[in-house]
């Protein structure tokens, strides 16, 4: 017969509830089970109205983002078994957004900065498709690879305390994804999407705490992409005090 | 009965004070920006030293003599201790501000941080051949 571990798992349900509880759970523990599949089970055999998001199981589409003991994890690539030593498993909805129901949180204001900050290529010149492709080499791409892997599952937001403190800072995902679309040669909006960055809800608003680059699945590093950035507002404004825009 | 009435909720927890204490990656991160009271109240005690100095021998002396109190060596091991505490954190934080690249390579974090500790080790020999040969 197969172990049994008890997993906590903070409900909330709007029609009913007026503020979240926790309900204990006994699952069968396998080594090879992750905590999305433990949710399955509980959803499967144990209790079917508990709701929780997920689509892809393999870490890229970024929907079964929950805190797993108190830390953002993607629930399809966080396993039971490195949990045994810890004795339990309590699993709550992502930090710092509003819960919908259960394990289901509201990131409309996460899609509202995202959707912001332009995260698409703008060229410098609008190209005809006779015209051909725009070109860009390995050393190009490689400027900014590592931020456009961000799979928008809201981690780096549930880790950021600053984002929690001040709900109007853009946060870690929405700027790495700026500096993303900012540093590709093939894109002529960087002076644009600087207005954003300068803002004090821009970089401005961080404080450097890093554990948004410590929760990230895809190694993105929010933090450095800010950090980055802060040089690149600082070196704006002086360039602006001595060549005003208009 | 109007069924598709909306049941929307959402609830919003509220931060606590005590948010710091949450995980330990947080309270390093205020243990970090806390050193810097040490630093602060340390360079105003090397300025106030600066200022006697300019006030002639005497006040120098003074405030020298006032160095080689019980309290003020345990505040200088306190803020020696938050100073290295202070600079090893951000030494590690460095290579997050700065982005070499090798080609197409991006440069590795542990030459970076390693270079913030051979700087420091080179500018304290520099210091202490000032304050010897001086």
């Amino acid at each position: 017969m197969a172990e049994i571990m008890e997993i906590e798992v903070l409900r909330y349900r709007p029609e009913e509830d007026n503020e979240p509880w926790t309900q204990r759970y006994q699952v069968p523990f396998t080594h090879e089970m992750s905590i999305l599949e433990a949710l399955t089970y509980i959803k499967d055999h144990l209790d079917s109205t508990l709701s929780y998001r997920w689509s892809c199981r393999m870490a890229i589409c970024g929907s079964c983002g929950m805190m797993v003991n108190g830390k953002p994890k993607l629930g399809c690539k966080t396993f039971l078994r490195d949990y045994v030593s810890a004795g339990k498993i309590k699993l709550e909805p992502l930090a710092n957004f509003p819960i919908e129901r259960d394990l289901v949180v509201d990131m409309s204001d996460f899609m509202q900065k995202l959707e912001k900050i332009k995260p698409y290529i703008i060229p410098k010149e609008e190209k005809d498709l006779c015209d051909g492709e725009y070109i860009q080499t390995p050393k190009q791409l490689a400027q900014y690879k590592q931020f456009s892997q961000c799979i928008n599952c809201g981690l780096c937001y549930a880790a950021c305390p600053q984002y929690a403190l001040k709900p109007e800072f853009l946060g870690p995902a929405a700027l790495a994804l700026l500096y993303r679309y900012n540093e590709d040669s093939r894109d002529g909006a960087k002076a644009e999407r600087m207005k954003l960055v300068n803002q004090e809800s821009g970089v401005w608003s961080c404080t450097f705490v890093g554990f948004c680059s410590e929760v990230c699945p895809k190694g993105v590093d929010p933090a450095a992409a800010i950090q980055l950035y802060k040089a690149e507002s600082a070196k704006d404004y002086v360039i602006a005090m001595f060549k005003p825009e208009d | 009965m109007d069924i598709s009435q909306s049941k929307r909720k959402p609830y919003v927890r509220q931060v606590k004070k005590s948010w710091w204490l949450r995980n330990s990656f947080y309270t390093g991160y205020m243990l970090r920006e806390g050193t810097c009271l040490f630093v602060g109240a340390y360079t105003v005690i090397l300025l106030c030293g600066l200022l006697r100095l300019s006030q002639g021998p005497e006040a120098f002396a003074g405030w020298l003599h006032a160095l080689h109190s019980p309290l003020a060596i345990l505040f200088h091991l306190v803020a020696l201790v938050a100073c290295l505490f202070h600079a090893k954190t951000w030494f590690s934080l460095a290579p997050k501000a700065v982005r070499l690249f090798k080609g197409a390579e991006l440069m590795p974090e542990k030459p970076i941080i390693m270079a913030q500790y051979i700087g420091l080790a080179a500018v304290s020999v520099i210091v202490l051949l000032i304050a010897i040969l001086a």
